[in-house]
């Protein structure tokens, strides 16, 4: 049997065309505009926190909205944006070092491997300016010299300076300005938060989305919320890996339900693994912890020569180590792009030439900085990360060389929106990591939080009016929509409950998160994904049948939270490899075996696959694809070569 | 959702910060009293007559545009106003503390902070019942062996005798308490008023050492001599 | 190695509580504090019991969702270091180890080690920000920033907004927490127009929250995973001082 079907193509109508300069501008034109006085009569659901949620929620509330917001943290402050490290670019061009927002956009489209939409790009390099200024306004912290003025430095390969940052805790204190700025409006009774509240169902009626069903995490009380639009900003869903580099409660639910309720979900397969995280220690590893990808600028990659050598680094003599990115990409060297660095990270150590633990990680050797710059060069540069590196391992860098392994990070893959950034359900706006718009195949370094700060603050809050124009959309109250989504989330929890196996429901997302990592990690083949697609579904059917919930509905119940968002991984995991199966090139974050260069590149094959894969949910488990044609008027697709 | 009780809004003139502000004023008003207070005790050791000489100039200082004793009084009402202030807004502050922490830790080491900081308040609480029956003792008398109308060079030397080495232990204790509720006092009033700098933090906390131990030793050098023999 | 917990066991708001003894076997000196628990919790569940429910998140130490009161200190004896972040290869073979919740009136527990910190949202919204409306913002360029004040003023942001310095606080104050904020905004030069009022009304908000007052103990910097210096507690009370005195 097909595992898909074909459908109609689409068309994002939202874009403007003519001149890519002013086809923002033209948009803001065109859309129509909400009367301040009809504002307050309008109501906006923000689920997410993060820097999308965040910003949209506080501009959404003082352009006069009646917002309400939701997170399951104990506070909006708490979301995954939070431990953002590197940095967020904008086109400022305070360096006078050639940038621009055109060289931004450039930079964008490429580094997306020309999977992305040139529009959305170059409105997101056109607002990243003002982002900048919104967040020194809001009292950001930024890096500044002794001038004054504010720090840029280079970041992930780009030529030029454009990436501001706060020490190495940038997405910490842009979210604490969004938080910040949201607070002021829960003040002024403009936002009404409710955190520790979990998102678990899409209410749409008469085709439009009008609210959602959430389950207070503390009561357990499920209960609907009814409002004039609904905006996602839940984040990604790295977590189906079960270990990545994302925070435990990151999930898929609310863009899942959406996806379930008739949202499509464009590309999921793009997924970007990170090259500098710190290696598994043990079965009990609940996580991954990033290490900055600056760590690259003065470490040296290398592994043994030889798989058998089981020698302590310090005793390797310099012939018998290979420095294999510095080998293979010589202009580059150490600098290549992540996912570039995460495959070669992976061919070492299958061929048996990792090091630590399960021989899964390579050597970063700061020794040869060390010895150039001195100890305390290197402490002032990256003291901070050497910290972190010594309490996590309980080894000093200073002294033997770090052991790095590439994790799961980010995923660029998303609801499908319009240039307006609604998707496919009129009124469901879609911002930040949970929507796919931006990135194309591969994400660049400092990237994210841009795109989620323009979208909150700059992008949705001028979109949304020319929906809610059109409202209000009346009392809905005693839809028979609204009660069938409230008793379908009950039942459903109900049902979790109910099981009661003899498994827990982390040993089902670990098992998952091999099959994710083995089959449709760094590189993917039609037999491995094929075979995961079987995994996926015997294991899915093994968790309805055995899980183990503790405890009941009624309560604070951490298990039941988890168990739901682990039913919804197995759904989108299965698309996820459909995805990847059907994409039979290599493009960005996405390697096919089959689709590679004689000398192992990614091949892309631009003639087939030059669109976005958006998917229509099937209850019979066989979605549909739909496919946006990507036209590239500006920037013409041509290889990445890094050699 | 569960919510923390919500106390009634408290005006700035009361808030923590606020309370803090007079405990820090009236207790570096009364830290003042007690340099010039030991500054006179001092001279028991040049002789009893400077002694007693001294305690009368107190009682005409302020003359003639005051009248005999005004001064005194006056000096004595700014303390006592001071000391229901700085007493009240520890109390205050105190009882806000408690409830801020209704149920304790099972596991709690002893002291991680400073242990002059952990006793500020049984410490303030000893120095207050000291402060009472010292003034009984030795400003009234009603509490002295040597009465009310002896001599204060006289009262001192009765009141610390060999014989009631009790006297002199509990004089003792209370002026370690007082050194104890400075060591951490004089630097805690200096924060309350604003000190803010890390070097001036070091200075703060070594000024509050060197003035709490010049206290100390200034206060008990009384006693002792007396206790020796070295005066009387 | 193998060690025992003594952890504090409450169902819910109203139930009363009590500590109760878990014996955790065969953990590797490796896996961090909460992986720990993790590993108690996978048997608590098979063995039919109800699991322990502590809050966390990131386990970067950054988000400031973690924190428990380890042998009676705010997470645990390694300095600057979150609950999450810290690392069974601290503690040895057979020890026993006391877990309990944050202990606060303003942190009332939910549950077993999970608390509701609502109480510093509150001290935000009373003031911890710069009204800077989006779109309203001159050039980031428009107005230099003495690197010094930057950075010091970063130094203070850097707060996780944990609990632990209420937790650890012998009166239950939150001046810490209180004081980076008015200190991360108030050293800026855009936060000076609210500087006053901000001060005034955080205070307002956080004795009205119910947390105690500060008498400069230090042990909440002590335990501060981010290291938030006493000092900022001196700004802060210059800063109350002199809005006090503008009226
Ligand atoms: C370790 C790390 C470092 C990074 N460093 C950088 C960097 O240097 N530069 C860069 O540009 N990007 C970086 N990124 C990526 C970037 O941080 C994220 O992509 C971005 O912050 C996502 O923001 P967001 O607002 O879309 O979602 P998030 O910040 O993930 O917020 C999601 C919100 O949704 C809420 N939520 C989720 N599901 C539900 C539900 N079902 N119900 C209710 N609420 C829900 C959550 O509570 C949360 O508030 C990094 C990512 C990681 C993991
Ligand atoms: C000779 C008498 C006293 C002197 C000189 C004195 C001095 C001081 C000083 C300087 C402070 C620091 C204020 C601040 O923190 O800003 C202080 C604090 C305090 N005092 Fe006193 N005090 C005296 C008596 C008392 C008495 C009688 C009591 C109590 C009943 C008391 C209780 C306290 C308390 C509770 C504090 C606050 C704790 C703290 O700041 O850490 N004091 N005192
Ligand atoms: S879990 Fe985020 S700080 Fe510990």
């Amino acid at each position: 049997m097909e595992l898909w079907e074909n459908g109609d193509p689409i068309r994002d109508e939202a874009a403007p065309d003519g001149p890519i300069e002013t086809r923002w501008e033209r948009r803001r034109f065109s859309a129509k505009l909400v009367n301040p006085a009809n504002r307050r009569k309008l109501s906006v659901i923000v689920v997410g926190t993060g820097l999308a949620g965040g910003s949209a929620a506080a501009t959404l509330a003082e352009a006069g909205y009646r917002v309400r917001s939701y997170c399951y943290q104990d506070s909006p402050r708490r979301a995954h944006s939070i431990a953002a490290q590197g940095g967020i670019n904008a086109a400022k061009n305070y360096r006078n070092d050639g940038d621009s927002v055109y060289r931004l956009f450039y930079d964008t489209v490429k580094g997306g491997d020309f999977r992305a939409r040139e529009s959305n790009v170059y409105r997101l390099a056109e607002v990243s300016v003002n982002i900048i200024d919104q967040c020194v306004a809001q009292g950001v912290p930024f890096a500044r010299e002794y001038g004054g003025l504010l720090d840029n430095r280079s970041f992930g390969g780009t030529q030029v300076s454009r990436t501001f940052y706060a020490r190495g805790q940038t997405g910490q204190q842009l979210l604490l300005g969004a938080y910040q700025a949201m607070e002021r409006q829960i003040a002024a009774g403009n936002i009404e938060m409710h955190a520790r509240h979990e998102m678990l169902e899409l209410i749409v009626v008469d085709g439009r989305a009008r609210g959602i069903v959430v389950r207070d995490l503390v009561t357990g009380e499920i209960t609907t919320d009814l409002a004039d639009a609904v905006v996602l900003a839940s984040g990604g869903y790295g977590n189906v890996f079960f270990l990545s580099t994302n925070a435990k409660g990151c999930n898929v639910t609310a863009t899942w339900r959406a996806h379930r309720k008739g949202a499509l979900f464009a590309n999921p397969c793009y997924t970007q693994i990170h090259p500098t995280c710190i290696p598994e220690s043990g079965t009990h590893q609940s996580k991954l912890t990033l290490m900055s990808e600056s760590l690259r600028n003065d470490g040296r990659v290398w592994v043994p020569l030889s798989a058998s050598d089981k020698r302590p680094p310090g005793d390797i003599p310099e012939d018998e180590r290979d420095y294999y990115l510095e080998r293979i990409y010589p202009s580059f060297g150490n600098l290549v792009p992540r996912d570039i660095a995460s495959r070669a990270a992976k061919n070492v150590c299958d061929e048996g030439r990792g090091v630590g633990p399960g021989g899964l990680g390579v050597y970063l050797d700061f020794a040869d900085a060390i010895e150039r710059l001195g100890v305390k060069a290197v402490e002032a540069k990256y003291g901070n990360l050497f910290e972190m590196y010594q309490r996590i391992t309980g080894e000093d860098p200073y002294q033997v060389p770090m052991r790095i392994y590439p994790a799961v990070h980010y995923t660029m893959g998303g609801l499908w929106v319009d240039y307006d950034l609604q998707s496919t359900i009129p009124g469901l706006f879609v911002i930040g990591e949970a929507n796919f718009s931006d990135h194309g195949a591969n994400r660049l370094g400092a990237s994210a939080l841009m795109q989620g700060l323009a979208d909150g603050y700059f992008v949705l809050p001028n979109t949304i009016n020319n929906y809610l124009a059109g409202g209000p959309f009346g009392d809905i109250s005693d839809r028979p929509e609204v009660a069938s989504a409230l008793s379908s989330v009950e039942s459903r929890v109900q049902k979790l409950l109910d099981v009661d196996g003899d498994r827990t429901v982390d040993s089902f997302h670990r098992e998952l998160g091999h099959i994710m990592w083995e089959y449709c990690g760094m590189e993917r083949t039609e037999e491995g994904l094929t075979k995961a697609i079987g995994l996926i579904r015997g294991l899915r059917d093994e968790f309805w049948t055995r899980v183990k919930v503790p405890g009941t509905g009624e309560q604070l119940n951490q298990n039941l939270e988890k168990a739901g968002r682990v039913a919804d991984f197995f759904e989108l995991a299965e698309l996820m490899c459909i995805d990847a199966l059907h994409r039979a090139e290599s493009a960005g974050g996405h390697f096919r075996a089959e689709s590679q260069t004689p000398d192992g590149e990614a091949l892309r094959h631009d003639d087939e696959f030059s669109y976005v894969a958006a998917w229509a949910f099937s209850a019979e488990g066989r979605p549909t694809l739909h496919k946006e044609d990507l036209d590239f008027e500006y920037v013409h697709p041509s290889t990445r070569s890094y050699k | 959702m569960t919510k923390a009780p919500v106390r009634k809004p408290v005006p700035a003139t009361r808030s923590t910060v606020s309370l803090k502000l007079l405990m820090a004023v009236t207790g570096l008003l009364l830290v003042a009293f007690l340099f010039a207070h030991m500054t006179g005790n001092l001279k028991l050791f040049v002789g009893p007559e400077n002694f007693d000489h001294y305690a009368h100039w107190l009682r005409t200082l302020g003359t003639p545009l005051l009248p005999e004793t005004w001064y005194l009084w006056i000096q004595r009402a700014g303390l006592t106003v001071a000391l229901i202030g700085h007493i009240a807004a520890a109390t205050i502050l105190a009882r806000r503390a408690r409830k801020a922490r209704p149920v304790r830790y099972a596991h709690r080491p002893k002291v991680q902070g400073s242990y002059a900081a952990r006793t500020m308040r049984w410490g303030g609480v000893i120095v207050l019942l000291f402060v009472i029956y010292h003034i009984l003792d030795l400003t009234t008398g009603t509490v002295n062996p040597a009465g009310g109308d002896s001599e204060p060079s006289a009262r001192v030397i009765a009141d610390f005798a060999p014989g009631r080495w009790y006297v002199t232990l509990f004089y003792t204790l209370a002026i370690v308490a007082v050194g104890l509720h400075l060591r951490h006092g004089i630097f805690s009033a200096v924060r309350t008023l604003g000190q803010r700098s890390p070097r001036g933090e070091r200075r703060a906390r070594q000024a509050a050492l060197v003035l709490s131990l010049v206290l100390v030793i200034g206060y008990l050098s009384v006693p002792f001599a007396v206790l020796t023999g070295l005066v009387g | 190695m193998d060690i025992q917990v003594r952890v504090w066991r409450q169902d819910g708001p109203s139930d009363k509580g009590r500590m109760v003894s878990y014996d955790v076997k065969d953990i590797s000196p490796d896996a961090s504090f909460l992986e720990m628990l993790d590993v108690l919790n996978e048997k608590l569940i098979l063995d039919g019991d109800d699991p322990v429910a502590f809050d966390h998140d990131c386990r970067e130490g950054i988000c400031g969702m973690c924190g428990m009161m380890i042998n009676g200190v705010a997470h645990g004896p390694e300095r600057a270091t979150t609950t999450c972040q810290l690392h069974m290869r601290h503690f040895s073979d057979g020890d026993v180890i006391d877990v309990e919740p944050w202990r606060a009136a303003a942190f009332p527990v939910i549950k077993d080690l999970v608390v509701d910190r609502g109480a510093f949202d509150s001290i935000i919204q009373a003031g911890g920000y710069i009204s800077a409306p989006t779109g309203t913002a001159p050039d980031a360029h428009a107005t230099p920033v003495p690197k010094a004040d930057a950075d010091a003023a970063f130094e203070a942001a850097t707060c996780i907004g944990c609990g632990a310095c209420v937790a650890a606080c012998p009166n239950g104050s939150s001046m810490l927490f209180t004081a980076a904020k008015v200190s991360h905004l108030g050293l800026l030069p855009q936060g000076q127009p609210e500087r006053d009022s901000r001060v005034l009304d955080m205070i307002a908000a956080q004795d009205e929250a119910g947390f105690g007052g500060c008498t400069n103990a230090g042990e909440c910097t002590t335990v501060c995973p981010k290291g938030i210096p006493l000092t900022l507690i001196g700004r802060l009370n210059a800063d109350y001082r002199n809005a006090l005195r503008k009226g």
